[in-house]
């Protein structure tokens, strides 16, 4: 057993590629523990944790700490992970590729999506913006004035900023961030939330109507601070997008001020636009459903499948989630229980977001206390984890628990829908497509407990 | 065609694994190289690139910058351009002492006391020049510029440079030559003989001639050179012919006596038209001064001790860090342990989008740049991600007669961590040496983090543009 670690000066990659490397280094059989990471100073008090002696590095260095029997294996292996990764493809070697999104632009292109972190995005953001090019900000943690700054820049060149925070859109048919497989059609989409939109989009999808775009605007547009920049232009977009015959409106509880102005705009649109407020009583499904009512289709039996054992039930309800709106839907109409969002900031710092790597919500699942009551997300589509219920459905077999599970997806999307769904029955939980049916499910079995 | 026309092409920052979902749709997608910003900088970076006046300022440098047309007007003493009251020498780089200034600026200064009549012998020289009874000041601080040691002294011939388009003038001294030269540091009797041979006949005889030619176009020199080879820094064989066959028949008018000797030395020194090109630089560069909010660099220069910038928004303060030892190609017996630290004003060609960033139009010297073209091409290729624009004139045939990449924005060098490609020739450490090599030096990192945190200090309030 030994630990070797060791700095790379000059070599950087993102967190989500390195943790693929750190996991695929931990599993060779003579590594205990991988940690391959820049040197932040998260990711060094991460490893002193671990029981590292640690030399000093800077934040674009490229920490490397290793611990096993055979840390001379794994120190090969991540040179052969590290060249696989930066090999230029054929006929690049005098080509250069660009280092900024500024550079990028020059060479063309039609919008910028920016996932550096957070600190970093807005001049990435910035550069699209110069550059005339609108830009969706998966990052999130910028501040408020920085945002509404990029903004009012945004308005000046007349370009679209979606986010910061923002984890969805669909654009041309193309989906940006975690997004699902839809189809297209005439619905557009205007949202202050990511996971918000997958769940009203994949419904619709469900009901067999598609969408033309998904526009993210990010969770602080409508705050007075932003003041409902990107919530005006990206309506103004859909009302002059020929293809949109309806625009869905996910808002979050918005400055009333700001509100007043967005109705304006909304009333002084051709298009008809469905509301749904987040936080008001509104649940998504509900919202999905006033869509389909408002296009004259029928609302259809949302899909499920129960394969839960409610008995012995005696524990808590707890809500484990990866997506903020889902979790709060759920926690607001189950109107009791302990819920926590791990896509919340305070846990994806210096990790992955819990759609990718499901280890943080693996180990709450297997701490929720026998005969709890578990209700949880699981969000399908590009970016995502591509296989979530290969991991869950174990978890959740071994548990003395009754779990839940909002399925969120389409038949479409790579991880194959029904396959996910019955993976997940059969190791015993119900699941179902809508977030709000799942919630009142859980709640409705865990007050037949307590009754 | 608006956003929402059609699939988008997608410009991906950041995440690998978003870039990857982007190509599983098939969706067209160019991904940026990301890496975080130069240790520290990450606050100034954000306040700078928020100054409401930082992207017209920059656009209006830049085009100043590239649209300048520098034309040699004359041959003018520095007695008659400086008018100095009390005796001074201007020099290279940020502003030195005597007891900070190396081995190679110390000796050209001793060797301009001496030239200048200013002291008897070298002990002299010295005694004089460390009890500060002349005045040394930049020559950047004086519209001029100066190679390698750069020292100037009021009796010495200069060229004038005038911009046609903006209306300022620079100026630079006359070549001497390679190997043992005051520039480099030397001062001995064949040093001191060339430069009153400079005094008497080559300056006289220039200044008459160029009068004769009328104003020589030094833009379209320039951009002719650069497809002849010559990246304007470390190769100057294709610019120096061209001037000489402007000049020949006006220096054979003006001076038939004297012709064939003016002749002869310009035509046995390659780097003759590099001190022409170094003015017409400057005034180029300094037609981007001083332009409020601008984060565009107007000078980089070293004097041998301190490596310089200057910034076109933060007027004439200098931004230093240590000089560095380059890293290149020795003559003779020479090697790294006698070269000096870097030092001249001559990188005021990468400061205008020349030589080191013109790399690529040089295939003849790569091997200052590590011995292959591609060396070169790659070069060139990344000065373009720290610079603004890509000059309308200086075209590279090789790329496709792309312009050189122009412009260095201290926020694209604190961004991508990429230091300006400065090509350069090397002098001796010890005083009297002269040159030794030439090849390739890094500029200090923080000089230009020291000029970004000023930005940040001076950037305007976002909210009130």
């Amino acid at each position: 057993m030994s630990d070797a670690v060791f700095v790379r000066k000059g070599v950087y990659h993102d967190s989500v590629t390195l943790m693929r490397v750190s996991r695929a280094l931990s599993e060779l059989p003579g590594t205990e523990v991988a940690v391959v990471a820049m040197a932040t100073e998260l990711n060094l008090g991460l490893a002193r944790d671990l029981g590292f002696e640690l030399p000093a590095a800077d934040p674009g260095d490229l920490l490397v700490a290793l611990r096993g029997p055979d840390t001379a294996t794994a120190a090969q292996e991540l040179d052969r992970h590290l060249a696989a990764l930066s090999a230029a493809g054929p006929g690049q070697e005098t080509e250069q590729p660009p280092l900024t999104t500024r550079s990028a632009a020059r060479r063309g292109g039609d919008l910028a999506l920016v996932s550096v972190p957070g600190e970093h995005a807005f001049a990435e953001a910035m550069d699209a913006i110069e550059s005339g090019l609108p830009v969706m900000i998966f990052s999130d943690g910028m501040p408020a004035e920085r945002e509404r700054l990029l903004k009012e820049r945004a308005d000046e060149r007349g370009v679209l900023v979606m986010g910061p925070d923002c984890g969805t859109a669909v654009v041309g048919g193309v989906g940006l961030g975690f997004a699902n497989v839809l189809r297209p059609g005439p619905v557009g989409l205007v949202a202050a939330s990511g996971t918000g939109a997958q769940q009203v989009s994949c419904l619709l999808d469900q009901a067999g109507v598609g969408v033309s775009h998904v526009l993210g605007v990010g969770g602080r547009d409508l705050s007075a601070e932003v003041g409902g920049l990107s919530t005006v232009r990206a309506l103004r977009m859909l009302d002059e997008d020929p293809a949109t015959e309806l625009i869905v409106l996910v808002s979050k509880p918005p400055d009333p001020e700001v509100a007043g102005r967005v109705r304006k705009v909304v009333e002084s649109l051709r298009t008809p636009v469905v509301e749904a407020l987040l936080g008001s009583g509104a649940d998504l499904t509900a919202a999905a459903e006033d869509a389909l009512r408002a296009l004259g289709r029928p609302v259809p039996d949302w899909l499920s499948w129960d394969g839960s054992r409610p008995d012995g039930v005696r524990g808590p309800l707890v809500g484990i989630y990866s997506g903020g709106t889902l979790c709060s839907e759920a926690a607001l109409i189950a109107g009791t229980g302990e819920f926590t969002d791990y896509g919340d900031d305070a846990y994806t710092r210096g990790r992955a977001h819990p759609m990718i790597d499901p280890t943080l919500r693996l180990e709450a699942l297997r701490e929720t206390p026998p005969g709890a009551v578990v209700l949880l997300d699981v969000v399908l589509g590009h970016a995502a984890d591509p296989d979530p219920a290969a991991a869950l459905a174990p978890a959740i077999a071994a548990r003395h628990a009754t779990v839940v599970v909002a399925l969120i997806g389409t038949e479409a999307d790579p991880q194959d829908l029904r396959r996910q769904a019955e993976t997940l029955r059969d190791a015993g939980a119900a699941v179902f497509t809508s977030n709000a049916r799942a919630a009142r499910h859980a709640a409705s079995i865990h007050r037949g407990n307590q009754s | 065609m608006t956003l929402l026309d059609g699939p988008p092409h997608v410009i991906a920052a950041g995440a690998g694994l978003l870039a990857d979902a982007l190509a599983e749709q098939a969706a067209a997608v160019t991904g940026v190289t990301w890496r975080p910003p130069l240790a520290g900088t990450a606050g100034d970076l954000a306040r700078v690139l928020a100054d409401p006046r930082r992207q017209a300022a920059n656009d209006l440098a830049v085009r100043r910058l590239t649209s300048a047309r520098p034309h040699l007007t004359g041959v003018r003493r520095a007695s008659e351009v400086l008018r100095q009251a009390e005796p001074t020498f201007l020099h290279a780089g940020p502003p030195i002492t005597w007891e900070r200034a190396s081995g190679p600026m110390r000796g050209a200064l001793v060797g301009a006391m001496l030239f200048e009549g200013y002291a008897h012998d070298e002990e002299e020289a010295v005694a004089r020049l460390a009890g500060g009874e002349v005045r040394l000041e930049p020559c950047h601080q004086h519209a001029a510029v100066g190679p390698m040691a750069g020292v100037v002294s009021p009796s010495m011939w200069l060229y004038e440079v005038r911009d046609l388009e903006h209306g300022g003038t620079a100026y630079c001294s006359l070549n001497e030559g390679l190997g043992k030269v005051l520039r480099y540091g030397a001062y001995g009797a064949e040093v001191l003989d060339r430069l009153r041979w400079m005094d008497t006949v080559l300056g006289p005889v220039l200044s008459a001639a160029i009068e004769l030619a009328g104003p020589i176009d030094l833009r379209n020199m320039i951009a002719q050179a650069l497809q002849m080879g010559d990246e304007l820094h470390n190769r100057n064989r294709a610019a120096t012919s061209l001037m000489l066959r402007e000049l020949a028949p006006a220096i054979a008018d003006a001076a038939p006596g004297s012709a064939s000797e003016v002749l002869r030395f310009i035509a046995g020194n390659d780097h003759f038209f590099l001190n022409a090109g170094m003015a017409a630089a400057k005034v180029s560069t300094d037609a981007a001064r001083d332009i409020p909010g601008s984060s565009m660099v107007v000078a980089m220069a070293r004097n041998g001790t301190d490596f310089g910038v200057q910034v076109s928004g933060l007027g004439g303060r200098w931004f230093t860090g240590p000089a560095g030892v380059p890293d290149g190609l020795y003559l003779g017996a020479y090697g790294p342990e006698d070269a000096n630290p870097d030092i001249g004003d001559s990188t005021i060609t990468e400061t205008s989008g020349l030589g080191g960033f013109a790399m690529a139009a040089a295939p003849a010297i790569v091997r200052f740049v590590g011995g292959e073209v591609a060396d070169a091409v790659a070069a060139t290729r990344s000065m373009y991600e720290i610079t603004l624009a890509e000059h309308p004139a200086y075209q590279i045939p090789g790329l496709g007669f792309r312009g050189t990449p122009t412009g260095i924005d201290v926020t694209l060098v604190a961004r991508t961590g990429l230091l300006p490609v400065v090509n350069t020739g090397i002098a001796g450490k010890v005083a009297g040496t002269g040159q030794v090599g030439a090849g390739l030096v890094s500029p200090p990192v923080e000089a230009f983090t020291a000029a970004l945190r000023a930005l940040a200090e001076n950037a305007a309030d976002p909210s009130d543009p």
